[in-house]
């Protein structure tokens, strides 16, 4: 609170904001096109093909709009136009954005444990729910991971011990690095924190390239996939939305990794560089709970 | 280093005003630029949502058919919820925290001033999608969303029309807005209050945001995973919603109400923190029981976590889900009425006075109470298996957002118009345009009770012979109160744009506290530059 200044950098009007906003409507209006023409269900509001491109052109707008917004913010952080009292307020708006992120994958979470426990054994007639297995469907055995759906769908489920294990290894040991790599940068050990950045870089791509030979092997082996109830839903929306933040996470740290290589990132200014962490670690944790959750029990 | 740095800025950006034209809106970094453009969208938002409630309520007049045909009834009464929940109510209380909360902390700004302006621009991205699906649908082009604003499965995922793919992608933009701009207000007020402005010193409508913006990013992102999940539903094969896959529609209505409630606190939280800024300044009396007041609206913040099931009392949850929900529920009229009680002892024995704010004010606290109390009969597991998805519903919720939280937007918009104008508006006009609210809002929803306990469902857009003298008055009063809210937009285009009105004081109001007040009026383009100091 003492070294409170007396003055507070508000940035100058910039471009970018509005211009991502309406990039993103591009991109949604496109998406929700392209899944309708794509897709295969049969719910279509525009015809045509249309969908595709406009996503493609939409994804390519917010990228760039990203490249500029954040080459401004570096450049100001370079010109030291942050004070002390704005790096705090940026490590408080990440912290409270990765809360929002633990809380979207609670919904996920949720609805697995509501399914698991109680779906599931409602189903088989567990509780007050003897007719609803009489009338619905009466041959249904309560089980998970759930091979055989109500409606006789039957598929198989992925064991913990081969893959999953190997990646956990990964993330975990990424994880290690990468505070070794955090550490590095705060005593100034540029070529340690190179080292170890890279390290942690090698073993987040490769858990996302394990993570595809998984995906693979569900569909060709197990027939396990989207479709095949909610064992399989559960599973790839949680898996997936996992991978996806994964590799927003290992981007960023490849930002870092060549911000670090232009001599970017000093011990004393380096926010940029803990966001990337932060959001790494929590990355992290959430494959925790997902091995033990999805995968092993 | 820094202090080098901040002269270099300061030299750099001191002296500058807005800029011209187009560019200082779409490239806006300035707080009062930004809530401006807030609080202008949701006005057109509920101007725009105010316009379908009035063809609802001219096909509700009389009972049979005669203006729209059922399925674009459901698109109406859909859209109208959307765009009033996440159109009108919420931009009007981030408008309202975007222009307040840095001159009530004494604060330069916003903390992250372009995270804001991009929090702004994705609102008219995001609804110019659903609006764009409801001037479809009137061409008579595709259906717009007809699901209502819950959007149950498996109305919306089996059943749902091809627009809903928008309305799913809509939601998503409606969420990042939020999240990014709930994550400004807390930066903002955790990290940018003036030296010595320690929390418990905070204005409560900074209290009550902080904990808003925290019940908006714990449940923004659910409402995100549960349109995620209708869109995989819907297109990618998945079974969350549907049974025969081993998921459950229930499970829909678990995660959205795990979302919807807190949602709704979200709407009505930051309406409390305006009426106890403006209720002490006309009564004259500082807050009774401030420390009471933060700590109910935690409590109320809390509970709301809790007691989702309230909604899902007809689905067949089992018996001490149902209880518990029960009793959670009937919990909250403990911190609420604290609040009720903290309200009335400020304006007993106060030197009242009774301009616009104070009678909104006023119309708040009794409206919202009634209000409240319907939601206590609602809270009654075996009361509500009779009342659920009738008119009383409709009755409660509108008493609690209309005569609630839009009443407190309006009042908050009288208040601090002065401030942000330096003109005060004609004082006749705004008194008449509370008169005439007040009466017809409760034409409007009062006779919904009755129709409602004797068993009119909602969401029809025909009703039995013996509710309709009743359904008569009902659209009197929506009329009534329609046309009266342009009365207020008259009042805005005279003061805004016009500047028309008396010249007002810095002060403006004789009882009012705080930093704001001690600005110049209107409040400069940069107000707070360098950080006042509270005692």
């Amino acid at each position: 609170m003492a070294t409170k200044p007396t003055q507070y950098y508000v940035p100058d009007a910039s471009p970018w904001p509005v211009i991502t906003a309406a990039a993103l409507f591009i991109l949604f209006y496109g998406a929700a096109s392209f899944i309708q023409q794509e897709s295969g269900s049969g719910i279509v509001q525009n015809e045509g093909t249309y969908g595709k491109p406009m996503f493609m052109i939409g994804v390519l707008a917010v990228l760039a709009m990203m490249f500029f917004w954040f080459r401004d913010t570096i450049k100001e952080s370079l010109a030291h136009k942050n004070s002390n009292q704005m790096d705090v307020s940026y490590r408080m708006g990440m912290l409270w954005f990765i809360f929002s992120e633990v809380m979207f994958f609670g919904a996920f979470f949720g609805a697995l444990f509501y399914v698991r426990l109680l779906v599931i054994p409602w189903l088989g007639g567990a509780g007050e729910e003897a007719m609803t297995h009489e009338l619905l469907w009466p041959s249904f055995q309560p089980m998970w991971p759930l091979e055989i759906t109500p409606s006789g769908e039957t598929t198989q489920a992925m064991p913990a011990w081969g893959l999953p294990l190997i990646n956990t290894i990964l993330l975990v040991t990424s994880s290690v690095t990468l505070t070794i790599a955090h550490h590095a940068l705060i005593n100034n050990e540029r070529g340690k924190l190179k080292l170890n950045l890279f390290l942690t870089l090698v073993l987040g791509f490769s858990f996302l390239a394990l993570q595809i030979e998984e995906y693979i092997h569900a569909y060709r082996d197990l027939g396990l996939t989207l479709g095949s109830g909610i064992y399989g839903s559960t599973f790839f929306m949680l898996t997936g939305f996992h991978g996806m933040h994964v590799t927003i996470g290992a981007i960023m740290l490849t930002v870092m990794f060549f911000r670090i290589l232009k001599g970017h990132l000093t011990p004393s200014n380096h926010f940029a560089f803990e966001a990337a962490a932060w959001y790494w670690h929590f990355v992290d944790v959430v494959w925790i709970f997902l091995f033990i959750c999805v995968y092993w029990l | 280093m820094s202090e080098h740095a901040l002269d270099h800025h300061h030299d750099d950006h001191a002296h500058h005003g807005p800029a011209k034209g187009i560019k200082r809106w779409l490239f806006a970094t300035n707080h009062k630029d930004i809530g401006a453009m807030y609080l202008w969208f949701s006005f057109i938002m509920f101007l725009t949502g105010g316009a379908l409630a009035m063809l609802i309520r001219a096909e509700l007049m009389y009972p049979g058919l005669q203006l729209v045909d059922p399925n674009f009834f459901n698109q109406l009464t859909t859209t109208h919820g959307l765009i009033m929940v996440f159109g009108a109510v919420m931009p009007a209380f981030v408008g309202l925290a975007n222009y307040m909360i840095p001159l009530m902390l004494g604060a330069p700004d916003m903390a992250l001033p372009r995270l804001n302006n991009w929090s702004f621009w994705l609102l008219p991205a995001a609804f110019s999608m659903l609006i764009i699906a409801i001037i479809k649908s009137f061409l008579g082009i595709a259906d717009a969303p007809n699901f209502g604003w819950t959007f149950y499965a498996p109305l919306s995922t089996k059943f749902g029309p091809a627009s809903t793919d928008f309305f799913i992608f809509s939601v998503h933009m409606m969420g990042i807005s939020s999240i990014m701009g709930a994550v400004n207000v807390i930066v903002t007020i955790f990290n940018l209050r003036a030296p010595g402005m320690t929390l418990m010193k905070m204005p409560l409508f900074v209290w009550t945001w902080l904990i808003t913006a925290f019940l908006l990013i714990a449940v923004m992102p659910v409402l995100a995973g549960v349109v995620t999940m209708m869109l995989t539903d819907r297109h990618f094969g998945t079974s969350f919603f549907d049974a025969a896959g081993g998921g459950d529609p229930v499970l829909f209505q678990h995660v959205f109400w795990f979302f919807g409630h807190p949602e709704v606190y979200i709407m009505i939280l930051p309406a409390f923190g305006i009426v106890s800024a403006i209720i002490p300044t006309f009564a004259r009396k500082p807050l009774f029981g401030y420390a009471s007041m933060v700590y109910a609206t935690a409590s109320i913040a809390f509970l709301s976590f809790v007691v989702w099931a309230h909604h899902m009392f007809t689905v067949g949850l089992p018996l001490a889900g149902n209880l518990f929900y029960m009793y959670m529920t009937m919990l909250i009229a403990v911190p609420t009425g604290v609040k009720v009680f903290n309200w009335v002892a400020t304006m007993w024995r106060g030197a009242m006075t009774f301009e616009v704010p104070m009678l909104f004010s006023i119309a708040f606290v009794i409206l919202f109470t009634i209000g409240g109390f319907s939601g206590l009969m609602l809270a009654i597991t075996p009361v509500d298996q009779q009342y659920h998805d009738t008119y009383f519903v409709v009755a409660h919720f509108h008493y609690v957002l209309v005569s609630g939280a839009i009443f407190s937007i309006i009042a908050g918009v009288y208040y601090w118009l002065p401030k942000w104008t330096g003109r005060m508006y004609n004082e006749f006009w705004a008194k008449f345009h509370f008169w005439n609210s007040l009466l017809s809002v409760n034409l409007l929803f009062f006779p919904m009770h009755f129709v409602g306990l004797a068993g009119m469902p909602r969401r029809y857009s025909d009703y039995a012979l013996q509710f309709a003298d009743f359904n008569w008055w009902i659209s009197i009063g929506g009329f009534w109160f329609g046309v009266s809210q342009l009365i207020l937009l008259g009042i805005l285009i005279q003061v805004c744009f016009r500047k028309k009105g008396a010249p007002v004081s810095d002060q403006v109001w004789e009882g009012a506290e705080g930093l704001e007040w001690t600005l110049p009026s209107p409040a400069p383009y940069h107000t707070f530059s360098t950080p006042p100091i509270v005692k």
